[in-house]
C-alpha cells in the first residue's frame, strides 16, 4: 500500500500583489513529495475555505505579507470550522509581530513561520501536525 | 468521519463536504473505493463528460472556465476535474489549474477538484474516472475534466469523455506535434485558443487539412479531384465531422460556440446511440484494466518472489525466451490456485 499523499492548500489571501514567497513555499512543498493546491493572488477567506473543501486538503498555509493577518486569520479558522473542517491545521507564513503570533496560536493556528524559516522544518510540521489529525 | 453509507447518503443530497471526502476515498484506492464505487454505480451514468486536452499553457483551465460559466447560464451543474503531473522525482505536485478558474468561486453549482497524476501515464490519475463516477451520482450534468496537457499519447481522456476537445495554439510546431501524436484521432471537436495571437487563422487551415486527409469527402481519381460516390446517405448522416473553431478563453471570444458544439456532439451521441457504444467502449476498458490489475495481484500472492525472480533472470540470461516464462507462470498459477486456495 503507496502511503498517504499529504494534499495541501497554499494561498495568497490579502491585497498586495505579488506572491513570490507563496510560489517557493509551493514547490519546495512539492518537493517535499506533497500534493500543493496553489490558488494564485488575492484570495478572500471564503474563497480559501471553499478550495479547501472542495478539494479536501489536510492542511492550509496561508502566505501574508499586507498585514492583515490578525483580521483574515480568523476568519478563514471561523470558515473552517462552520463547514466541518474545524480540524484541519492551519499555518501561517509571512512576516508577524510576536505578539500577533502568540494571538493567532490562540485563535487556532498550529504554527507561524516567520521569514527565513527552513523548508525542511516547515515541511517536517506539516506533515507532523497532518499524522496527528488523522 | 462518518461512516461511509452515512457519507453517500448525504454527498447524493447535495453535501460537498461528503462529495469531497468519497474524491478522496476513491483516488486512494484502497478497499474502502471499491465500496464507494458498488454503492454509487446504479446512481451514474446520466452526466455529459467532456475532456479537454492539449499541450502545455494552451489555455485549457482559461477555456473550462469559460465553458463553465456558459453550462452554468444553462441551468447545468458543472463539475470540474483538474489534473496536473506528479513529479517523478519526489511524487509531489503542484496543482494550479484553479489560478485561472476563479471567476467560478461562490456557486454551489460547481464543483472544482484538482489531481495529481500519480505516476499513470496518459494524461489522466488512475482514479480520474472514479471522481467522475463521483460526480455524476452527486447530480452534477457535465463533468468537464482537464488532462495533465503533455500534447501527446494523452489517449486515457477518449476512453473516459464522451466528447474530447482538443485545443491548440497558434504555431506550427504544434502542428506537426498533433500529427506525430495522433491526437488529431481522439478530437470530436478541436478549438483553436488564443487566436487573438498571430498565426491562428494558418493554425486553423492547417487543421482543417489534416482533418480533411482523416475524413475524406472527397477523393483522388486518376489525378483529378472526384466526390465519394457511393457512401450511403445513411452512413455519413451518421458520421461525425470534427469542427475547428477559435476561441480567445481569456475574454471569452468563441466560447459560445464551443458550449454549442458541445451541446451538438451530446445530441448527436444521444440520438445516433453512439453513447450506448461509447459507455459500452468504457465499460469494456474499465473491466479490462480491473481484471489486469487484480490478476497481477493473485500471480504476485501466488507465485513467491524468488521464483518470479528466477525466471526474470532466466528470460534476461536467454536461458528462456519470454512466451514460454509466462505460460510457464501461468501454468503455476493456475495449479496453485487450484489445489491451495479457498474457492470465491
Ligand atoms: N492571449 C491569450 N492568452 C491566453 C488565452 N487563453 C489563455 N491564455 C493565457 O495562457 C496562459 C496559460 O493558460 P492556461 O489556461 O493556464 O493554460 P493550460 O492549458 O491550462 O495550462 P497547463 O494546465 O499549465 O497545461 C495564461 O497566462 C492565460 O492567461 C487566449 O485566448 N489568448
Ligand atoms: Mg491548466
Amino acid at each position: 500500500m503507496e502511503e498517504q499523499k499529504i494534499r495541501v492548500l497554499i494561498a495568497k489571501p490579502g491585497l498586495d500583489g505579488h506572491d513570490r514567497g507563496a510560489k517557493v513555499i509551493a514547490r519546495s512543498l512539492r518537493d517535499a513529495g506533497m500534493e500543493v493546491i496553489y490558488t494564485g493572488l488575492r484570495q478572500t477567506p471564503e474563497m480559501i475555505v471553499e478550495a479547501s473543501l472542495q478539494e479536501d486538503v489536510d492542511a492550509v498555509g496561508l502566505s501574508i505579507l499586507s498585514g492583515a493577518h490578525n483580521a483574515l486569520v480568523p476568519r478563514v479558522i471561523t470558515l473552517l470550522r462552520e463547514n466541518d473542517m474545524g480540524d484541519v491545521p492551519v499555518f501561517v507564513g509571512g512576516i508577524i509581530p510576536s505578539e500577533d503570533t502568540v494571538a493567532l496560536i490562540d485563535a487556532g493556528v498550529t504554527a507561524v513561520f516567520g521569514p527565513g524559516t527552513r523548508m525542511d522544518v516547515i515541511a517536517a510540521t506539516i506533515r507532523k501536525a497532518v499524522a496527528e489529525r488523522a | 468521519m462518518p461512516e461511509l453509507d452515512v457519507l453517500i447518503e448525504q454527498a447524493c443530497n447535495g453535501n460537498r463536504r461528503a462529495l469531497s471526502r468519497l474524491i478522496t476515498q476513491v483516488e486512494r484506492g484502497d478497499d474502502s473505493a471499491e465500496t464507494v464505487i458498488s454503492h454509487l454505480y446504479p446512481l451514474t451514468g446520466n452526466a455529459h463528460i467532456v475532456g479537454i486536452t492539449g499541450s502545455p499553457g494552451a489555455g485549457k483551465s482559461s477555456l473550462v472556465n469559460e465553458i463553465a460559466k456558459r453550462l452554468r447560464h444553462l441551468n447545468q451543474r458543472v463539475g470540474i476535474i483538474a489534473v496536473d503531473p506528479s513529479s517523478p522525482f519526489s511524487g509531489g505536485a503542484l496543482l494550479g489549474d484553479r489560478i485561472r478558474m476563479r471567476d467560478l468561486y461562490g456557486d454551489s453549482g460547481i464543483f472544482i477538484r484538482s489531481m495529481a497524476s500519480r505516476g499513470n501515464l496518459g494524461g489522466l490519475a488512475r482514479a480520474t474516472g472514479a471522481a467522475v463516477k463521483v460526480m455524476d451520482a452527486g447530480g452534477f450534468n457535465t463533468i468537464l475534466i482537464e488532462t495533465v496537457g503533455a500534447g501527446q499519447a494523452e489517449v486515457d481522456i477518449a476512453a473516459t469523455a464522451h466528447t474530447t476537445i482538443v485545443i491548440e495554439a497558434p504555431g506550427m510546431g504544434d502542428d506537426i506535434q498533433t500529427i506525430k501524436a495522433g491526437i488529431l484521432e481522439i478530437a470530436d471537436i478541436i478549438v483553436v485558443n488564443k487566436a487573438d495571437r498571430p498565426g491562428a487563422d494558418i493554425t486553423v487551415k492547417a487543421l482543417q487539412a489534416m482533418l480533411q486527409l482523416g475524413h475524406p469527402a472527397k477523393t483522388v481519381h486518376h489525378g483529378t479531384v472526384v466526390d465519394v460516390a457511393g457512401v450511403p446517405d445513411e452512413q455519413s448522416a451518421l458520421s461525425w465531422q470534427p469542427q475547428v473553431l477559435e476561441s480567445v478563453a481569456t475574454t471569452g471570444s468563441g466560447v459560445d460556440d464551443v458550449v454549442d458544439e458541445i451541446g451538438r456532439h451530446y445530441t448527436y451521441l444521444r440520438e445516433t446511440g453512439r453513447w450506448f457504444e461509447r459507455e459500452k467502449d468504457r465499460s469494456r476498458q474499465e473491466i479490462e484494466q480491473l481484471l489486469t490489475a487484480r490478476f497481477i495481484a493473485r500471480l504476485v500472492a501466488l507465485i513467491p518472489q524468488h521464483e518470479r525472480d528466477a525466471v526474470v533472470a532466466d528470460v534476461a540470461a536467454r536461458r528462456q525466451n519470454p512466451y514460454a516464462a509466462v505460460s510457464q507462470l501461468l501454468e503455476k498459477m493456475m495449479s496453485a490456485d487450484f489445489q491451495n486456495l479457498p474457492r470465491g
